[in-house]
């Protein structure tokens, strides 16, 4: 049962072959099994979880239900959810029970969905590797010396042990489909807009976005159309209507025009996975795409561009976690000042206090001009280039990652190594466009990701794509060693 | 050496939303500590922003009451800084592209000084909660009740010379906004609050001085005091060969000084830049007509229509239609008594006065417009005197109800039947042999004064009733008679 996809479990629950509660009993003993060996999840909410299924089971015996009623799902612990911890991974919100939900948490709930619990991150979404988490790292189900890649690596490597058959994550340069790739699994990133920011933990507002991650396409097609959406609450969700992204899965990709960038393809990325990448894009051509080299002449610039504007936008968001209102506070402190200092010293990790320092330097007097204008600047060239690029081909392809997955430690101490890991990842995010990982291979019995890149709002485009590549291939099938489903 | 005063003012008005500027919580004073405070104005993590389009509006309707560019893309920025009553770690405000650009306001001083203060631009943004320092045992509570109320910022140009114009200017603008309706103009509870630029140069020095800023005065009477405290100070200063530091101060009214509170260089960096949660502000042409569309007549227009309209002196004019309330008001008096001076008079005078006695604003007047106007209906029809028409004020004041109600119950009517006053006269004359002599007495030209005497006992045989014309003919003819 567990190597089941959503839609398939979707239609155990349609044919009566189990029920909600069933089903979430079952995820939920195995979660409580397995998870010590992974540590994805944070909390894990077994008693809302239970009442959720009784009332997905009460709600299809009266026939009214959706596609996802009754299914489980999992949420990254940076989205609110009423009446539970949401603590971002950090010591700094540990005791943060959140007051409400997320829209997406409720636009799941809606759709009848059933929360398993919450997973583990990044701390406040930041890193590469999940090994910044207050709660402890996340193990790679594909190796447990191995991390899953971050920031959603507790949603990342959850799907991927099946302990879980889909998830929420966050993607503010790469963290949904870094991790996708490494736990190979499927991940989208949404345009920006295309998702309720509301009610998700902030860490640059411009670049996060909410999406879907799951064995397949086709799951994350179904998620999607839960969460996706405009949102009065969000001034920067897109008003535009909603669609349903599962209707143009089918679609034959026959005379798509596949760009492949030269910049992607450079010394810096490991053979094996170079390789993995050709072998699909070959995939592809079989099913009657056209492929062409492009160019992206500031894929360089991305990273010092991106490690300016995050960080930026990160030192003011977290501000207001200041052991005044909620969370942290540290013991007794003697006066306001101390009170500031102790709480946010205390409270955060170090890949957190190295951004708010990054961030607030680079918006600091005097230097404004030079980093944080400078980096916007970037951004627009950035922009620029793939819609120049968009304009010629329908789709981008190249790998998510340089390398498969890393052993913990590997990176850690070395922070300019970890932020390289999403070269490919955060232009995505700079420029706005959605963008999905798909397991594409295996080297030395690793998952690969395939990055596929579309114009903005081509969510629908690049699911069917994806589906397409799923439905000639098997990759997003393979398990993980020893794993038992 | 002769000095030369130079202010700008930095003052925020609180604009009469009902909900706040980034959340639907209410905006409404006086509230429980953090009952109107929601899950985005306590910046619980997660929440975002939503703009409210009637602050912007209200922005919008201020500039073009001042003859102001209307910014047609503003940007919401975030200012940095730490404190307990900012929720989120930065203020929302606008700074590089704010809604209101350059514009202009005139003044005129109580002494005739009449000058253009330079608008260098209005900007919104939210105002923070409350820290409250007494009763938590050396602890400090917040009420975040007031955190994310609009504010429209506004900051003149460095125009003015003397505290009398800057509290001109401050009075103007307090003009402007109630009448526009965009503020409750309440400056106690802090819906208009002011920050002083003060600095001096010697006469005919281009250069300005170094400036101090002098924080959050709340009302005209200590925007002049503030200054002139700042202004001596500055000056002695300087003439005892020091120098004046640029820092902020705060005006202490109860010592009538300022102080220290920060310098310059423990000015925070602000780390200012544009907040990502909310798109540029865009509006068009037509927005912009549509909202000119709404202005309603500014004080300068009304105070001239006061002066040609109804004849009021500049001053009275000046005074009637500086706040829109009392303004509406006097037009709601003349239209009902139909005598646009009797208005002024009374509206200036005997309701200011009730109104000062019992700190009560106009609006919340206990006699309205229309009763007022029923009141000098009477005066003018000689129902009542005018001393007479002070006593029903008070009792319409006190007790409600119309002027025709309280005269008939308290039996006020005047008494003009000449046969009724003349019988009374009589009376008096009767019982005033002494006063008689000494009228018939005195030179023709003298007795016209000594009337008072009689007049007085007749009135007090009426209980003041009677009226004071048709007594004063009855007195002076039968008096003359007695002459003959």
């Amino acid at each position: 049962m567990f190597d089941k996809t959503l839609a398939e479990l979707a239609q155990g629950l349609e044919r009566g072959d189990f029920s909600s509660t069933e089903l979430t009993q079952a995820y939920l003993q195995r979660i409580n099994a397995l998870d010590s060996q992974y540590n994805s999840f944070i909390t894990v909410t077994e008693e809302q979880a239970l009442a959720q299924a009784k009332a997905a089971d009460e709600a299809r015996a009266t026939g009214n239900t959706g596609a996802l009623c009754g299914l489980p799902i999992a949420h990254k612990d940076l989205f609110c959810t009423q009446g539970v911890r949401t603590s971002s991974a950090s010591k700094m919100l540990d005791n943060f029970i959140s007051p409400y939900d997320a829209t997406i948490v409720s636009r799941l709930k809606n759709a009848g969905t059933v929360t398993l619990g919450k997973l583990n991150m990044d701390e406040f979404a930041m890193g590469s590797s999940n090994e910044s988490s207050f709660y402890g790292p996340v193990r790679n189900p594909w190796g447990t010396d191995r991390v899953p890649g971050g920031s959603s690596g507790g949603s990342a490597a959850a799907v991927a042990a099946r302990l879980t058959p889909a998830a929420t994550g966050s993607d503010t340069g790469g963290s949904i489909r870094q991790p996708a790739a490494l736990c190979g699994i499927t991940g989208l990133k949404p345009t920006y807009g295309r998702v309720s920011r509301y009610g998700m933990i902030a860490f640059a507002s411009s670049l996060d976005q909410a999406g879907p991650m799951a064995r397949t396409a086709e799951d994350c097609a179904m998620v999607l159309n839960a969460m996706a959406g405009f949102d009065p609450m969000d001034s920067t969700s897109a008003e535009r209507d909603s669609e349903d992204y599962t209707a143009g899965l089918n679609q034959p990709l026959a005379g798509l025009k596949i760009g492949l960038p030269k910049e992607y393809f450079s010394a810096a990325l490991d053979a094996g996975v170079a390789e993995q990448v050709r072998n699909a894009v070959a995939e592809f051509e079989k099913l009657g795409a056209s492929v062409k080299e492009v160019s992206l002449p500031n894929t360089e610039l991305c990273i010092p561009a991106y490690y300016i504007l995050a960080p930026a936008e990160a030192s003011s968001n977290l501000s207001r976690f200041d052991g005044v209102r909620y969370g942290y506070r540290c013991e007794n402190p003697v006066d306001l000042e101390d009170l500031y200092k102790r709480s946010r010293g205390e409270g955060f990790g170090t890949e957190v206090k190295r951004r708010i320092m990054v961030g607030a330097y680079a918006l600091s007097a005097g230097y404004y001009d030079a980093y944080y204008n400078k980096a916007q600047q970037i951004r627009r060239m950035i922009q620029q280039d793939f819609v120049a690029v968009l304009n010629d081909v329908d789709v981008i392809m190249g790998p998510t990652t340089p390398q498969t997955a890393f052993k913990l430690g590997e990176k850690s101490s070395d922070p300019v190594s970890m932020y390289m890991e999403d070269i490919f990842t955060l232009s995505l995010n700079l420029a706005g466009l959605p963008g999905i990982s798909i397991p594409c291979g295996q080297t030395n019995g690793l998952p690969v990701g395939l990055q596929i890149i579309g114009n903005y709002f081509a969510e629908s485009k690049l699911l069917n794509v994806a589906h397409q590549f799923q439905q000639a291939t098997d990759w997003h099938k393979q398990t993980p060693a020893g794993l038992e489903v | 050496m002769e000095w030369e005063v130079v202010i700008g003012l930095e003052i925020h008005v609180q604009l009469s939303t009902k909900t706040k500027i980034f959340s639907g919580a209410s905006t409404a004073f006086g509230a429980e500590p953090n009952t109107q405070a929601c899950a985005v104005d306590l910046a619980l993590p997660g929440t975002l922003p939503v703009f409210n389009e009637n602050a912007l509006r209200m922005a919008v309707l201020f500039g073009l009451a001042v003859n102001a560019e209307i910014g047609k893309r503003s940007v919401f920025e975030r200012k940095n800084y730490f404190y307990p009553d900012l929720p989120k770690g930065y203020q929302t405000t606008q700074l590089a592209e704010p809604i209101v650009g350059p514009g202009y306001i005139d003044i005129e001083t109580d002494e005739g000084v009449q000058r253009r203060v330079g608008l260098h631009h209005a900007h919104l943004e939210e105002d923070a909660g409350k820290s409250l320092h007494e009763d938590f045992h050396g602890m400090s509570g917040i009420d975040l009740n007031r955190a994310g109320t609009p504010l429209v910022e506004i900051v003149s140009d460095p125009d003015m010379r003397s505290s009398k114009e800057a509290a001109a200017y401050a009075r103007k603008v307090h003009a402007i906004v109630t009448t526009l309706g965009i503020c409750d103009g309440n400056m106690a509870e802090g819906s208009m609050r002011c920050d002083c630029n003060v600095s001096i140069r010697p006469k005919g020095q281009e250069a300005l001085g170094t400036r101090t800023e002098l924080k959050n005065i709340n009302s005209f009477r200590f925007i002049e005091r503030a200054i002139d405290t700042e202004v001596a100070r500055q000056i002695d200063l300087i003439e005892d060969g020091g120098t004046v530091v640029q820092e902020t101060r705060l005006y202490d009214p109860d010592k009538n000084e300022t102080r220290s509170m920060r310098s310059k260089e423990e000015a925070n960096d602000y780390r200012y830049f544009p907040c990502p949660d909310l798109l540029p502000v865009v509006i068009d042409d037509d927005y912009i007509e549509a909202v000119r569309a709404t202005l309603p007549e500014l004080p300068d227009a009304r105070r001239a229509r006061f002066t040609s309209e109804y004849s009021l002196s500049e001053y009275d004019a000046g005074v009637l239609s500086a706040y829109r309330a009392q303004a509406d008001y006097y037009e709601q008096v003349v239209k009902q008594c139909g005598d646009a001076k009797l208005a002024a008079n009374w509206v200036m005078g005997e309701l200011a006065k009730f109104l000062n006695q019992n700190d009560t604003d106009i609006k919340d007047s206990p006699v309205t417009a229309d009763q007022l106007g029923g009141l000098l209906v009477r005066i003018k029809d000689n129902t009542i005197s005018g001393n007479i028409a002070k006593k029903v004020f008070e009792l319409m004041w006190s007790k409600g109800g119309s002027a025709d109600e309280i005269i008939e119950a308290e039996g006020l009517k005047q008494v003009t039947d000449t046969g009724a006053i003349e019988k009374i006269v009589d009376d008096v004359i009767a019982n005033a042999d002494k006063q008689v002599e000494q009228y018939k007495a005195a030179e023709p030209d003298k007795r016209g004064k000594m009337l008072g005497f009689f007049m007085g006992q007749v009135m007090k045989a009426t209980g003041g009733k009677a009226n004071p014309g048709a007594v004063t003919g009855i007195l002076k003819q039968k008096l003359d008679a007695l002459c003959d």
